[in-house]
């Protein structure tokens, strides 16, 4: 009986002590940005099938990714916009010393209804849309019907763009509904015919129509060029200048197989 | 030997309650931790009844007053519609059914309680949303009406169940002496039965309460999520938890957004807390039953 038992606790311990050990062969670990997460997803697949490292990809967005960059629990944080200078003496302070790569280029796109008529707004016409300057679609050429004005969560990432290339710092009028994901606002625009949305470029269904900006279409080149206004890039953190198996997985991003990963993730390259 | 095991049994049990409680003080202590200190800042009132909700914005203000209406519209929606349905089918399961038809109704109520919200929150998304958009023809279906019934359903299998139980604990005598009396079935239940088993009925709403308060999933994905008080149940509107659990994950840790999210937990904590307390202490005395 008290055999069985000590067994029984010498097996517990093993099986809890057990991940630790095995976590020490070239374990990289990736958390961050849930705009990132799916080219780190696709380029961890494939790095992985090639190489004997294990790489764990988390998403929690990037204020998340951020801070375990800072606390150390991660080898890698996505982020979908540039460190903040509050995030950089943090990290500075705890010894953390953050070096950013820009991995992808993102363009986000307006989006409305399919049956919606209008065609193309202005960064102005887009900015009035959200401070509820203008609240029907026949102000901008489009059918007498109200604009539903959806936006993403004003702590997203994606909002911190919209908010920087469009708003200026204006605020979005509170009735406009605020949505959790890329995938949540193309859903809500695809059922609703008043609606209007920015998404990533990644996340446009046959459901929504794209609205071009400034009569500029978001395309692969015109948001590389610059041409098309409302884009940014999407980085990976490390702490310091990244070696050994990490620059490898960077490199691996860089190299033409892992922007093709970039690309086939809805992206733009950063070449 | 068996004193041993019987202490070695009574140390384990004695542990694993008191991790429990270890646990829930941890919590509470953290919570309170990151959050408190949000008051150095913003003003408790500010705090409390300022309206507007603008977190990240250049001059960030921390009002939280519409994200605790939007939690109180769309948890009284729920009640509304749960209370109905749920005491209705426990009248039915107690009072009505044949004992055959009770072993399945009562395990198909309480199934409903086993689905996942997630799970709920896409049927309202994608099924619940577009139909009420089209049949009151409005701009949109992510709102308070749509939120309050997912919720509600969610919510009937605990008034369901929780009412049932305290149906079944009215005497026998009661019911009979009312029948000889001459009532009818339903004026016995109606008349006698529920107010009998009033306390227990009050209390599994209360709980009903507390679980639709503190339900995050559904409202975030049905919600529609404007931070405005809304001013027709077919506006949408952002409640507390929808508020925490979309902004957290953007957030820098440690600045005044992070502690805001923080302190509405707090605030959530405490209604849910001062509402089971209240339960337990009025309405379900554990000793008594």
């Amino acid at each position: 009986m008290k055999n069985i038992s000590i067994i029984l606790i010498l097996s517990l311990v093993l099986i809890m002590v057990s991940p630790l050990l095995a976590q020490k062969k070239n374990q990289i670990t990736i958390t961050g940005s849930t705009t990132v997460l799916p080219i780190a997803q696709a380029a961890a697949e494939a790095f992985m099938d090639k190489n004997s490292v294990n790489i764990s990809v988390r998403g929690g967005g990037s204020g998340v990714g951020v801070a375990a960059l800072i606390n150390k629990t991660c080898t890698i944080a996505n982020s979908s916009r540039p460190m903040k200078a509050k995030e950089i003496t943090t990290a500075k302070s705890a010894g953390v010393n953050p070096t950013g790569y820009a991995v992808a280029n993102d363009g986000i796109t307006m989006v409305v209804h399919k049956t919606n008529t209008v065609k193309n707004l202005t960064i102005k016409q887009i900015k009035d849309i959200y401070t509820g300057k203008i609240s029907n679609w026949n102000q901008v050429g489009g059918p007498n019907m109200p604009i539903v004005i959806v936006s993403r969560d004003v702590a997203s990432g994606t909002f911190e763009v919209f908010n920087e290339k469009v708003l200026g710092g204006a605020k979005v009028i509170d009735s406009a509904m605020m949505l959790a994901s890329n995938n949540a606002c193309a859903t809500t625009v695809g059922d609703t015919p008043g609606a209007i949305a920015y998404i990533g470029l990644g996340y446009v269904t046959d459901k929504t129509k794209i609205v071009t900006v400034e009569n500029v279409m978001p395309t692969v080149a015109t948001i590389k060029s610059g041409e098309y206004k409302i884009a940014r890039k999407l980085y990976m953190y490390t702490n310091g200048k990244a070696t050994g198996d990490v620059a490898r997985f960077l490199n691996f991003i860089f190299s033409d197989k892992g922007q093709k990963l970039v690309e086939d993730q809805g992206f733009i390259s950063v070449k | 030997m068996n004193t041993y095991k019987e202490k070695l049994f009574k140390a384990l049990t004695y542990t694993a309650s008191l991790f429990v409680i270890i646990f829930l003080f941890g919590i509470i202590y953290s919570i309170f931790r990151e959050g408190l200190p949000i008051l150095k800042v913003v003003k408790l009132q500010d705090f409390i009844f300022g309206s507007a909700w603008y977190p990240t914005h250049e001059i960030p203000e921390f009002g939280i007053w519409t994200l605790i209406i939007g939690s109180v519209y769309v948890t009284l929606g729920a009640l509304v519609v749960a209370l109905p349905l749920g005491l209705g089918s426990a009248v039915y399961i107690s009072e009505v059914a044949s004992p055959r038809m009770r072993e399945i109704a009562k395990p198909i109520i309480e199934l409903l309680a086993a689905i996942p919200s997630v799970i709920y929150g896409l049927f309202g998304m994608a099924f619940l949303a577009p139909a009420v958009r089209q049949w009151f023809n409005l701009p949109t279906g992510l709102n308070v009406f749509t939120s309050s019934i997912i919720l509600g359903i969610m919510v009937i299998p605990i008034i369901a169940s929780m009412s049932e139980d305290a149906l079944s604990t009215v005497p026998k005598a009661l019911r009979e002496s009312s029948l000889a009396l001459g009532a009818t079935k339903w004026e016995t239940i109606v008349r006698v039965v529920v107010p009998a088993a009033k306390r227990g009925i009050i209390g599994s709403t209360l709980i009903g309460f507390g679980r639709a308060i503190g339900e995050t999933m559904v409202v975030l994905m049905v919600a529609g999520g404007s931070a405005k008080i809304p001013s027709s149940i077919f506006h949408s509107t952002r409640p507390m938890t929808s508020a925490i659990a979309a902004e957290m994950g953007e957030t820098v840790v440690g600045d005044l957004h992070y502690q805001s999210l923080f302190a509405i937990a707090i605030v959530l904590f405490l209604i849910t807390f001062a509402t089971n307390i209240f339960t337990e202490i009025v309405f379900l005395k554990r000793s008594a039953r």
